[in-house]
């Protein structure tokens, strides 16, 4: 019942949005078409400031999962995380998903899709993509639109934001799912 | 940290690459990444446009600072250092609001706005402000209370219930979102604390 009230909202809160901008634009008598391209305008350029970073980041990350070394490392990892009750299967969605949003989001569906919707693992999996974030792709794309290059403790809290989501999907899959 | 996480993924591709015997696919791989790269900020430009554009109506109606008054007392406890009517808390809190509802596309536009504005009040140009790490800290734990896309996925894979990770992911993301914006506070105030201290 809830869960259908929240896809309702999203399904209506962009719609829903612009009417109330442009409502409440035209009651109080703003010249909304010239508010919207004094706007607009910059958004452009916003966008083009982002590629060095973005081109950056991608390329690092494909080579990462092409040359194989992700699987090297989810190898590595898979017998230590056995001992907590993490799936091996999940591990390079958890390594990916901080890097990545549509790799991330590809694996999820390939877990989902393989393991069934409705297995530990697909719902684990489901959970994770939810609860985790794009950590290293949004801190390239925000700090490189302004130009700022020491990020100070901003790493560290994604990164901690990232581990406590990960974490807890386990813990809460766990408690709910097996 | 960036760059050595960068340099890490690169070196350690490599080396892999070389003894997998996949040096081509990597040459390859560059190359399409680099391309995607780009074509995910082509794609941002239309978006980006659209809803700065709808932003600035919003701000000249006066949306936007209602939204930012009614939301006072937190942006003070979080952003203590940006003015009360500054752009930036409007951008931030769309940002966050958008993340709230699952909207990644709307959100992006929103939180590039808010760090343009935050980057206003900087004083060293080339270094990250408390309220910039704040905000991002915000935004990369948000809580989410509409995973639309993974739900989408699961009804694609036929499963008997879709929405079940629904409070699962609430749960995980309102806590983690706490955790982060307290840990976020105190070291921001023992941060100052200490500066204080150094000054005197």
């Amino acid at each position: 019942m809830i869960e259908q009230i929240l896809n309702e909202v999203s399904r209506w809160a962009i719609p829903f949005l612009f009417f109330l901008f442009l409502l409440v634009g035209w009651l109080r008598r703003i010249p909304v078409y010239e508010a919207f391209i004094q706007g607009a305008a910059e958004g452009f350029q916003i966008a083009v400031r982002i590629i060095p970073y973005l081109v950056a980041m991608f390329v690092a990350i494909k080579v990462f999962r092409a040359s194989g070394a992700m699987d090297l490392f989810v190898q590595l990892f898979s017998p230590v995380l056995g001992v907590i009750g993490f799936p091996p299967d999940v591990l390079p969605l958890a390594v990916m998903r901080p890097l990545s949003g549509s790799s991330a989001l590809g694996l999820a569906i390939e877990l989902i899709q393989n393991h069934g919707p409705d297995s530990f693992i697909g719902r684990l999996a489901s959970v994770m993509q939810g609860t985790t974030d794009t950590t290293f792709f949004v801190l390239t794309v925000y700090f490189g639109a302004v130009g700022i290059k020491r990020y100070r403790h901003a790493v560290h809290l994604g990164l901690l934001a990232d581990l406590t989501g990960l974490f807890l999907s386990l813990f809460i899959c766990h408690l709910m799912f097996s | 940290m960036l760059n050595l996480i960068w340099l890490f993924l690169i070196l350690t591709g490599l080396i892999a690459a070389a003894f997998n015997g996949r040096i081509d696919l990597v040459t390859e791989t560059c190359f399409s990444a680099a391309n995607e790269g780009v074509q995910v900020c082509l794609d941002l430009i239309g978006l980006m446009t659209l809803w700065l554009g709808m932003l600035e109506i919003a701000r000249q109606a006066g949306l936007v600072r209602l939204l930012s008054r009614l939301l006072q007392p937190l942006t003070r406890l979080l952003f203590p250092e940006v003015p009360p009517n500054h752009p930036a808390l409007g951008a931030i809190l769309m940002n966050i609001s958008a993340n709230i509802l699952g909207l990644g596309n709307a959100a992006t536009p929103f939180g590039l706005k808010a760090m343009e504005e935050l980057q206003k009040l900087n004083p060293r140009p080339d270094t990250a402000t408390d309220a910039m790490c704040t905000f991002l800290a915000a935004n990369t734990s948000c809580i989410t209370l509409v995973p639309a896309t993974i739900v989408g996925a699961r009804v694609a894979a036929g499963s008997a219930n879709p929405t079940e990770i629904v409070g699962p992911t609430v749960i995980a993301t309102g806590f983690s979102m706490l955790l982060v914006l307290f840990v976020d506070y105190c070291w921001r105030n023992f941060l100052r604390a200490r500066c204080g201290r150094k000054g005197r």
